[in-house]
This record gives C-alpha cells, structure tokens and sequence, in this order.
C-alpha cells in the first residue's frame, strides 16, 4: 500500500507546486529572448538598474544564436507569447513586420530621439516606412589588421583596399613557423555564418544571389571568379580547417596573435583592442576590400534589435524597456561605468558626434564601413531583393544554410568549387520553384 | 495460470500505458500526416491548402535525401560496431580479478551521465578544434599536422556486395560524429554486457581451457553465444536512441560535410527553412524508416527475447 | 565467471583496466580542469595538464550571469517527476505483461518501443500548437508529461524483463493463500521488483535529465533545466573554453554523483532482461 499511495501523494503534491510555479507571474515582469553574445550579456548586468528605476522586473532568455533562432521562430509563427521582448536581426524584421507579428514602435517618447537612429539601421528594421525593431547595436564588415606585422612586412595598409591587396599582404604577413595565418576569414557552414560573409564576397565581385527574374546566378563567372579567389586565397595564406571557422573560433584566434588580418563584422573591433586580446596595441582598420574595377565593397549590414511580438499582454512595459535598452542614456551609463569603446556601436548618429568617442580608434571606420552598406541595392547588376548579406525572402535562411554548407565542403576539399556551385545552383533554384517565385 | 478475472484485469492495468502511448504516438502521427498533404509555411502566412502529394515527391527528389539515409545508417552502424566490440572487450576485461575494479568501473560508466549537448560542444572546441584543441596540440607535440577533425576529407570506401558495388565516403565529419556518439553509448554497451559475462558459467569455461582450447576459441565457441542475447539488446536500445540523434550534429557541424542524417533534413525542413509541410513528409518518411528498421529488429530480438 | 589468477597476470589487467578507464574518462576530466582556469591558460599551447592557477573565477561569473538554482531545481523536479509518474503508470502495465501473456504481448511491447523511434523534431509544430491550446508551454507539468512519454516505451520494457524473472510458482502460492491481486502485487511482487524499480528509476531519471529537444523548445523561463542553461554558454563572443567548461561541470555534476553512487543499483537492473 504505502509505496505506491506515497509516490501518487508526491506527484500530485508537486505537480500542484509546479503548476503554481508558473502561476504566480505577476503583472510587472518581462520576458526576454536574447542571445549570448557580450553586449546582451552586460546589459543583463545593468538589468537591475532598469527594475529599481520603473519597478519592472525582467526574466532573461539567454540561448546561443542558433538555438534562440530557432526558438523564437517557433514561437511567434505560432502565436505562442512566450516572450514580451525578441532579440531579431535586420533580416526577420522586414519578413516579421509584413506578416504583423511585431507590435509597430511608431510611438516611442520624444526623449527617445528615434530620428537619431543611423538611417542604414532604421532603414533595415523597418517594413513600409514603420520600425518594427529597435537596434540595440550594429555593425557592417571591415578589415581588421596587425599593424606591426604590416610594417614588418613593409606594406601600408590603404583606407580602401582591394582583394588583389588583401591577397598580397596575406601573403607578406603569413608566417608558419610562428602559427601566424595571413588571413581568417569564416567558412562556417550556416546562413548567418560563412554564408554572409561569402555573399557579401560575391557582392565584392560582381555576383548577386538572383537576376530580376528570381533565376539563381551560381553559374555565372562572377561568382566562380568570387569563390575561387576566396578558396585560393584561404588554402594559401588561411588557418588550418577554416571550413568549420565562424566569427567565434576567427576572434579567438586574431586574439592569440595567429592573423594577420580578420576580415568581419566591426563590433569586433571592441573585442581585439580588449582586455582579452594580446593585439591590443596593434590593430588597424580598413574598409571590406573590393575586387579591382568592382564598385561594390563587401560590406555588410546587420543589426541585433529588440522587438515586441505582437499580443504579448506587456507591450507597455516592454516598449519601457526598449527605450532604455536602446536609447540615448544607456550608452552614457555604459561608458560611465566601462568606457567607451565598450559601449554598443552602430546605432545611434549621435554616438558618433560625441567627442569621447570619436577617440575610439575604430569609430570612424566603423561609421564609414556602416554608411557603406546599402541594402536596398547591394550589387553591381539589379536585383530583385531587399539585404546585403541575406536576401529578404523567408525561404532564404533554409536554402541559405544549404548553399554554404556546399561551399563549406568545397573549402574543406571535399569538392571542386565548380560542384558547389553547380549544387548551390540546383538547390536554390528548387526552392524558389517550390516557393512559386518562377 | 492465467484465468479469465485475472486476463480482465490484465487489461485494465496495461490499459493506461497503451492508451497514453497510442496517444503520444496517434495525435501527433495524425498532425504530421495532415501536415504532409499540406503547403503550410509558417512566414507566408501559415496553412495555404492542399499540396497533394507534392511534398512527398520533392522531398525524396531532393538531392539531400538518399544521402542523408546513408549518413543515417552509417553512423547508427559505424556507432553500434564501435560500441559492441569495445564494449565485449571492457566486458571481458572488468571482469578479470583487478585492483580498484569499482572504481575502474566508475571511470567507464562516467560518460553515460553527460548530455549529448554538453559531450557534443566539448569534444568540439576543447579536443577536436583544429588550433586549440587537445587532439591539435598532441599532434603538433609529435611533429604532425592537426587533422581537421570536422572539416576533413576523410575516407573513401569501394563496397563490393555480391549483386553491386558503390563507393561510400565516410568524411572526417561523420567520422568524429560516430566518435563521440560511440564515447557516450560505450558504457552502456559494456555494463549490460559485463552483465551477462558475470551471469557465464565459470565451470565450463574452464572445463574447456583444461581441455586445452585456446583463447580465441573459447571466445567464439562459449563466451560469445553466451553473450548472444545481450548484444541483441544493446543493438536495438541503441538503435532507437541513434536513429534520433540530433544535438551531437547540431553542435559540432551543423549538418554541413555529409554529416546531415535523416532527422536532421528534417529539422532544416522544418526549423531552418520554415516550410512544415515539406519536413512533414519527411517525417512520414522517416516513420517508415523507422518501422522497417524495427521490423528487421523484431524478427531478430522476437528470437532472442523468449 | 570470475577465477583467480597469477598476481603478474592481475597487475597487467589492471594496468590495462585503468588505462582504458581513465581514457574513457578524460574528456571529463579535462572539462573539469579547464573549468579552473583562467580563459587565457584554457587555450594555452602547449595545454597546461595540474601547473595552472587554479580560479574559481568562471564559477563565480557562471553564478552571478544565470540562476543555477532555479535550473537545478528545475531539472530534477522535471526528471523525477516523470520518471516516477512513468513507473506509476508502467508497473501495471509491465505486470500484467509479465504474468498474464497474450499472444500479443510482445507485439504491444515492440510497438511501444518503435514510439521511440519518430523523429521528435518532425512532431514539434504540431506539440507545440497543443501546448499553446493547452497552455503547457514553459510549465513544468507540460514537461513532465511529454519526458514520461517519451521515457514510457523503455520503462515499460524495463519492468516487464524484471517481472519475467520473478518465478511465477510464488505468485501461485500467494494466490493460494487467498491473497487479492492488489495484496499480491504489494505484498508479494513489489518487494522482489524493488532492485529492478530502483535501477529503472535511475536509468530513465538519467535520460530525462539528459534530454535536450523537447527541453530546450518548450520552456523558457519557468521551466527551464539544465540543458537551457547550458545553451547560454555554447559558443559566445570572446573566448569561452573555461566558462563553458564551468557550465558543463555545473550541468553533469548532479547526475554524475547521483549516478557513482548509485551506480551497484544501476548496474545491477542494467540487463534489459539480457541475462537468463
């Protein structure tokens, strides 16, 4: 008798606590889906200052990039309310704010300032001239280089270089015997990873993902001169196994000193001129290099903002913390506290008119490189698509994804770049097929 | 024995777990099945009608498919081979007199405990990374170059079956899957096998090394029929906790370089691309799978389990 | 079937033993190191093996970033709860497979477990619109019921070859007696299942601890485990080898102290009826 009634009295008394658990959530708390990257996790730290300056108490969310994709888009495709504030990108916004899941931030306070946001980033959180998400930073795409090895090389980096520079200071810099690489650049298999920066490649030498027609260009010269370049240039002068490389492993490795140069996003640069990197002292800046005679540089243009979904019963409180989040005196309360270079970059126009800043050796270059991005005509030839590293398409995440999974293979040398593109090519067209665009 | 009240309430007791389980499996079963003959993607505005049996069709005519079945059974092969033959081998080797056995034993059933998203990212970053990895660093210590344990080109095999030959190319990745996977699921392996190499008669063992036989024919002629049953058990509990793998992927290469099975197409079906009716389908094909995988199993472990 | 040998024949089987132990065991091991250094010593070449100085700075940062405790708490409400509600629901189930047989019994218990076999990713839109209409989602209970399903198919298979051993003729003295079925099964059948009960208590506490999908997609706040936790340490900015290996400790230690402790208990029921 006693072991089993024992059990059953057990269950049933803590199903009841665990359905009181979640029972009790009062009406001042927000949820927040985030990802762990340095800039979310510090504002956490600052979280409490928020809940003792409105009474609002905030539950973070924190996931690794891919699962928090993955998580959010199940939940607000399927209405599911689990979170008052999402951590999106430039590209779900658009795709988001068009399906109205978003609640429209179209009456934030006058002290918010919103005009004061960089147009490239109002711009590309908005849908129909309506800002769906607010950046809490942004970045685009530079060159970040070693200083010292350049001039031990005796080459001065240009403000602008091209790819054909790239290739010879790779070459000068690289240094086997020391396990210096000439360059790191990310191979990562993954839409937002190798994917964007290839794409952005190809912008730099004239290729583009679709002509007008939605036809996929992977069988275009463009893109086969953009590949090959890349894949030479990594087998040449890159680190060993660049094929499984993202912006993480490229970080940790331009931190131990083992690049030259690091080709990538410019929030970056915070994290090279950081405590936890050995380079400190000697890293330069230069604009994403361009093939020669190509207008187009490979700049990118992305922004992690927080967005409210629509139906969530907090919209008030989560629009108050918005504003803090990403308004004028966070970034005040974060160079007040930790200086400011590590304040979030890429948002606001007014960051960069403030003369503390403007001593930051990346924030002019920074500034240029995002002023650089246009996502609304972000190749040489027409295209029919909104996005610079991404096209604004729901079915491009997926077949993204694929595509550069091919392109990673062909990088670890598992095919030819000429079988990559011909799957990139097969793979995309099927999609837009299925997806009724030819 | 069993009579009439008794055979009742057999039933009735066998009830809740038939009814749940049918349910868990049904209801969701159903969904999919409805999905499946659905166009239903969830950022075009969700359910937008019958699809017939288009995305039967395009998801077996996708070039991913036939080689995410062969990544599939690769790894669920490569996996048990490594785990049974190993695990035999601890088996045998724990049950030999030794010093500080329970402690050995400690050590070896250690990995079983550790999440497949924990045992993923840390063989990943701390052993297999090509810079800072432990593997990089040993080979470096003997003048080697680091193998790219993710990324690398791995193997090529011609396969010659008596009605045709392919070539199967096992790439590093899947390589280092099977890896890791075998490390989590060697333990197991090897406590239901030293299970059952404890339960064998000692008599007869050494009956037969009186006899003079030698080692490897006592191995094959006593101690391995004996161990028949367990190895059947082992193959078909790990089998269907390998045909869903999914983290060990996830975390290490993301489906990239052949490493992409069935149930992860379909997660890129369904979470990547966002398009529920395609990766329905693949469901509905992976359900098959699944089945005629346990079709093949019944008929063996149905022998076995009597 | 374990004899004596010569002491030179025990000291190679032990060196062999251990070597192989302690192989097994590394990647732990070296989880558990890193998790003491400092980030800049964690990727040092060559690896530092004992020399480094040992910090309990990750820990602290790991503490003060997330709420370990509610994670904590979390997982082992939601593993034992289905673990027990999974035994609570299986015993009968597993009892009257083992001692009234039909002709269909090892059909229903073949059946049960290819359940096991669906790829739970393709399920996850349709679970997740029912947690949304049931309002389960990030909720404890909601967890509970998806882990003993999924969890039910091995526990029932579990029992049934425990049960199967227990001679029947007891049964049959018991019922002589004049004992009701509900004595029998407390009085006569329980205490002799009771090795087999705890070892699949454990094994499946062990796989609900484990479980990582349904875990991570149906929680957010509330109900979050441990694998939640550690997805917030997997692959950040910057450089993370010792903070993720503190998470990674953090996350395994409760199981892997529960489990070498328990582990004659687990060891002992491991046989899925594999010995006769």
């Amino acid at each position: 008798m006693s072991l089993k009634s024992t059990l059953c009295a057990a269950t049933a008394l803590s199903l009841i606590t665990a359905s009181g658990a979640f029972a009790d959530g009062h009406s001042a708390t927000i949820t927040i889906a985030t990802v762990n990257n340095g800039d979310m996790i510090r504002m956490q730290g600052y979280t409490d200052q928020f809940t003792a300056e409105t009474g609002i108490a905030v539950e973070w969310v924190t996931l690794e990039e891919n699962v928090l994709r993955q998580r959010v888009t199940t939940d607000i495709t399927t209405n599911g309310g689990q979170f008052d504030i999402m951590t999106i990108g430039m590209y779900e916004t658009p795709i988001w704010g068009a399906n109205d899941w978003l609640v429209p931030l179209n009456d934030l306070s006058a002290e918010y300032d919103v005009d004061d946001i960089l147009p490239a980033m109002r711009n590309g959180l908005s849908y129909d001239g309506t800002l769906y998400a607010a950046p809490f930073y942004g970045e685009s795409s530079m060159v970040m280089y070693r200083t010292d090895l350049m001039e031990a090389a005796g080459l001065e980096m240009p403000d602008a270089p091209t790819w054909q520079f790239i290739r010879e200071a790779a070459a000068a810099m690289d240094d086997p015997a020391n396990e210096i690489n000439g360059i790191c650049l990310r191979g990562k298999a993954g839409w937002g990873e190798g994917g964007a920066f290839i794409t952005v490649t190809g912008n730099s030498f004239g290729a583009r993902w679709f002509d007008e027609e939605w036809n996929a260009q992977f069988d275009q010269p463009e893109w086969a001169d953009a590949l090959n370049f890349y894949v030479n240039l990594m087998n040449d002068y890159g680190p060993e196994g660049y094929a499984t490389n993202g912006f993480n492993e490229n970080l940790s490795l331009f931190n131990q000193g083992k690049c030259g140069m690091w080709i990538d996003a410019t929030v970056a640069a915070s994290f090279v001129t950081g405590d936890d990197s050995t380079v400190a002292d000697s890293v330069g800046f230069a604009l994403a290099p361009n093939a020669e005679g190509v207008e187009k540089r490979a700049n990118w243009l992305w922004a992690w903002a927080l967005a409210i979904p629509a139906g969530t019963q907090q919209e008030a409180e989560a629009k108050q913390f918005i504003e803090w989040a990403t308004g004028k005196e966070y970034i005040e309360l974060v160079a007040a506290n930790e200086g400011w270079a590590n304040v979030p970059p890429g948002a606001r126009t007014s960051l960069y008119e403030t003369p503390e800043y403007q001593e930051v050796p990346f924030a002019q270059m920074t500034l240029d490189s995002i002023n650089a991005a246009d996502p609304t005509n972000p190749t040489v030839d027409p295209v029919p698509y909104v996005g610079i590293q991404f096209v604004a398409i729901p079915e491009f995440a997926g077949m993204a994804t694929e595509v550069s999974q091919e392109f990673s293979a062909a990088y670890a040398g598992q095919q030819t770049v000429e079988e990559a593109l011909a799957k990139a090519q097969a793979i995309t067209n099927e999609v837009m097929e299925a997806a009724g665009y030819r | 024995m069993a009579t009439k009240a008794s055979r009742s309430a057999a039933r009735l007791m066998m009830a809740p777990a038939v009814i749940l389980l049918l349910g868990w499996m049904l209801v969701p079963l159903i969904m999919t099945l409805w999905f499946s003959f659905r166009v239903y993607l969830p950022l075009r505005g969700g359910d937008q009608g019958w699809a017939g049996f288009d995305n039967y069709t395009r998801f077996v005519s996708s070039s991913a498919f036939w080689p995410s079945i062969q990544t599939t059974l690769v790894i669920v092969l490569g996996v048990l081979a490594i785990t049974v033959i190993f695990g035999t081998l601890i088996a045998l080797l724990l049950d030999q007199p030794i010093w500080g056995q329970g402690i050995v034993r400690i050590l070896v059933i250690a990995p079983f405990f550790v999440m497949p998203t924990v045992s993923a990212l840390v063989w990943k970053n701390m052993f297999m990374d090509p810079i800072n990895g432990l593997f990089s660093h040993i080979s470096r210590f003997f003048g080697a170059e680091p193998v790219n344990w993710l990324s690398g080109r791995g193997i090529d095999w011609t396969i010659n079956l008596y009605f045709t030959s392919f070539d199967l190319e096992v790439t590093m990745g899947v390589f280092s899957i099977i890896m890791i996977v075998s490390w989590q699921w060697l333990p197991f392996a090897a406590l239901i096998l030293l299970t059952a190499v404890q339960s064998l008669d000692s008599e007869q063992l050494e009956a037969a090394e009186m006899d003079g036989a030698p080692v490897h024919k006592r191995f094959w002629y006593i101690i391995l029929p004996h161990l028949g049953r367990a190895i059947t058990i082992v193959i078909l509990i790990q089998t269907i906790f390998l045909l869903s793998i999914f983290a060990e992927i996830f975390v290490t290469t993301g489906g990239a370089f052949d490493t992409r099975t069935l149930s992860y197409l379909i997660f890129q079906r369904v979470l990547e691309s966002q398009n529920i009716g395609l990766g329905s389908a693949g469901g509905v094909y992976a359900i098959i799978l699944a089945n005629i995988i346990a079709i093949f199993l019944m008929r063996i472990v149905g022998k076995n389990l009597d | 079937m374990a004899r004596s040998v010569t002491p030179r024949r025990k000291l190679l089987n032990t060196t062999i033993a251990w070597a192989i132990g302690l192989l097994i065991f590394f990647p732990i091991l070296w989880t558990i190191l890193t998790s003491f250094k400092s980030e800049a010593q964690a990727i040092a070449s060559p690896p530092i093996f004992l020399g480094f100085d040992w910090t309990l700075e990750n820990y602290r940062v790991v503490m003060e970033r997330s709420d370990y405790a509610r994670f904590l708490w979390n997982s082992i409400i939601i593993a034992g709860l289905s673990t027990v509600l999974g035994c609570i629901i299986a015993i009968p189930a597993a009892w009257s497979m083992a001692f009234v047989p039909s002709r269909r019994t090892k059909d229903i218990l073949l059946w049960m477990l290819s359940t096991k076999m669906l790829p739970a990713v393709g399920v996850l839109y349709p679970i997740y619109l029912i947690f949304i209409e049931l309002g389960l989602l990030d909720s404890r209970a909601g967890l509970v019921v998806v882990l003993m399903l999924i969890n039910l198919p091995i526990i029932v298979w579990m029992l049934y070859t425990y049960f199967k051993e227990i001679p029947g003729e007891i049964l049959e003295a018991a019922r002589m007696d004049g004992a009701t079925l509900r004595q029998e099964l407390i009085y006569v059948l329980t205490p002799m299942a009771i090795p087999g009960i705890a070892s699949t208590l454990l094994l499946n506490f062990i796989l609900a601890w484990n479980e990582a999908f349904w875990t991570l997609n149906l929680t957010a706040v509330n109900a979050a485990p441990l694998t939640a936790f550690i997805a917030s340490y997997s692959s950040p900015e910057g450089l993370f080898f010792a903070k993720l290996s503190a998470a990674s400790t953090m996350a395994i230690a409760p199981i892997l102290i529960l489990g070498w402790f328990s582990q004659k208990q687990l060891v002992r029921g491991l046989t899925f009826g594999a010995v006769k």
